[in-house]
């Protein structure tokens, strides 16, 4: 049994140290409750700036490196007994490139062990990503001390395509930190949150993995990130939701020993691993610039970009 | 053999009402809250958006930290005054009465000639003074209180209170969805009931001046925005007229939704080429 934590958080804006004092404190909090601490705490999409920030992503941007010493100085001052494993969402800078990106880190132990740079950058709507960051082009599983895992970032996931290369890159948990502004008012909840849990209940059933999604919270100039967090199990259940629009801790065993005996019943990863090379040839013929049948819509971008 | 049918998909106006409420108590005390505010000051002027944002700013805030200001002038209906103050005992709230006759009257006096039309702005943005004043004297922030539909139309006069606050809890929400979050809240019925009007020219209503009901321009806004093409709407029902008046109003007035045009010169034009989010701030 894993021990998650899902810190659904409100970051101040712009403000990281702040930010990590919050994220201190939380912690700090944790400690003093009863029961197991939690071994893996995950963090929402750029829970160290806040997300909505246009150009002013330059002006907050970690290097990777800047990342691992301020989290390492945090983790110090914890006196957290072991180690502490941390999913947490940044805006990224290498040289003068921009990325939202995700990290996994092993305070206490190995340190950053995965980084994972956000591939689908919503730029229509209220969003506008593409405008300030660079496209991440990998999607890719990893090794923590308990397991395979991979992270992929809010709209990254809402498309299959990305949990299906996880799951088949063997990770069986997913990490999925969002920031998710509320709209659709009109049913029992936001309608996004209400998508985000069936995505998540989806994702997990077809693959038979288990999915954390640790979504933002806070008014950011009337966008209201909805939180709503969710642990899915393998079979497909919400195992645990966090409430809307508030700050909250989510806390959830993760038990990777269900994954076989669900995976048995449900064999649909290895059917997937079966039959997606049969689909290659059309799955190449559709992507193929110019000769798809499905006419492009008016508007739609074309970016199949050769892959170095 | 069972057959059922599927409920063919339709764009909904309808809202989840506690659901709104809820957030937009948290929106209240959240934007208030980082601009270091805990109380607010609304124009009150007797009618529906003023009195639903009086009702969710007292929820978010507290009935004590909400200041409300009914500001008339001598051709104001009767019954503002009395909606106003009935409003006010309704939630709770403070209530005062700044008559700006006087300062209305005494450009006037000035200015031979004024039309109503024109006195009717003065009126307007005469309130814009009183409501900054007040916040000041309060320590509060002015809240907006245009809704969608009227800032879809431009109808309203720009800069006047309703469209100078800095937070605005209404801004996103139809007519049609105010009035239905203003009876979930419990504003008195002869509020929500009465036909509404800017109350600045003796006899007008929003109506009679948009040339079409609110509830039927709603739909179409909401369909108009989302793109769905003209014939799609005449085909629910409205006709070609009504759909022509509210493309109309929304495309003739873009820039009242905006800040002024600024001659760009440079590439690090504000709002054009610096770009930062309103709250947007550095640690």
């Amino acid at each position: 049994m894993i021990r998650h934590a899902v810190l659904q958080l409100k970051p101040q804006k712009g403000h990281l140290q702040a930010n990590l004092e919050h994220l201190a404190a939380t912690l700090r909090g944790l400690r003093q409750t009863e029961g197991r601490l939690p071994e893996v705490v995950v963090l929402p999409e750029a829970f160290l700036s806040a997300y909505f920030l246009q150009g002013g992503v330059r002006e907050v941007a970690l290097t990777q490196a800047e990342l691992v010493e301020h989290t390492a100085a945090l983790f110090s001052h914890l006196e957290w007994p072991g180690k502490l494993d941390m999913v947490v969402g940044f805006y990224e800078r290498e040289g003068g490139t921009y990325y939202n990106a995700a990290a996994y880190l092993e305070l206490g132990g190995r340190g950053l062990l995965n980084v994972h740079r956000k591939v689908f950058l919503p730029t229509y709507g209220v969003f506008d990503e593409e405008r300030y960051l660079s496209r991440g082009s990998r999607v890719q599983a990893f090794d923590t001390r308990f397991g395979r895992v991979a992270t992929l970032i809010c709209e990254d996931f809402w498309h299959s395509a990305t949990g299906m290369i996880a799951a088949l890159d063997g990770a069986e948990i997913l990490y999925v930190p969002s920031a998710s502004p509320a709209r659709g008012f009109a049913g029992s909840e936001p309608a996004n949150v209400i998508r985000w849990k069936s995505l998540a209940q989806a994702t997990a059933a077809e693959h038979g993995v288990y999915v954390v999604l640790s979504s933002l919270v806070g008014l950011e100039a009337g966008k209201g990130l909805a939180g709503g967090s969710v642990i899915a199990g393998p079979e497909g259940n919400l195992l645990g939701q966090a409430p809307v629009f508030e700050e909250a801790v989510l806390l959830g065993d993760i038990d990777l020993d269900r994954i076989p005996p669900i995976r048995y019943d449900n064999p649909l990863l290895a059917d997937l691993e079966s039959g997606l090379p049969l689909l290659w040839p059309d799955l190449e013929r559709v992507l193929e610039r110019g000769q798809g049948s499905r006419p492009r819509a008016a508007g739609q971008r074309v970016l199949l970009r050769e892959r170095a | 053999m069972r057959v059922i049918e599927a409920v063919p998909g339709h764009e909904v106006l309808e809202l989840n009402y506690p659901l709104v409420a809820e957030f937009l108590q948290r929106f209240l005390r959240e934007e208030l809250g980082w601009r270091g505010f805990h109380k607010a000051v609304v124009a009150s002027s007797g009618g529906v958006d003023s009195a639903l944002t009086v009702a969710l700013a007292a929820r978010a805030l507290g009935p004590e930290n909400v200041y409300t200001i009914f500001m008339p002038h001598a051709i104001s209906r009767p019954e503002s005054r009395e909606h106003a103050e009935l409003v006010a005992q309704t939630f709770g709230v403070h209530y005062e009465v700044v008559d700006i006759t006087a300062m209305v009257e005494g450009y006037a006096q000035q200015v031979p000639g004024l039309s109503a039309r024109r006195k009717g702005n003065v009126m307007a943005r005469a309130r814009t003074i009183v409501g900054f004043d007040k916040s000041e004297e309060y320590g509060a922030l002015h809240l907006g209180t245009g809704n969608k539909t009227e800032r879809l139309f431009g109808y309203y006069t720009w800069h006047d209170v309703a469209d100078t606050g800095p937070i605005n809890p209404l801004g996103d929400l139809y007519k049609t969805q105010v009035w239905g979050l203003a009876e979930h809240l419990g504003v008195p019925e002869v509020v929500r009931g009465k036909p509404p009007t800017a109350d600045l020219e003796v006899g007008q209503t929003d109506e009679s001046d948009l040339g079409i009901a609110y509830r039927r321009a709603d739909v179409i806004l909401e369909h108009y925005l989302k793109g769905y093409p003209d014939a799609y709407i005449v085909r629910m029902g409205y006709s070609e007229a009504e759909v022509e008046r509210v493309k109309r109003l929304v495309n003739r007035t873009h820039w009242k939704r905006h800040l002024p045009a600024v001659a760009v010169v440079s590439t690090t034009a504000i709002h054009e080429f610096y770009l930062r989010p309103l709250d947007f701030r550095l640690g």
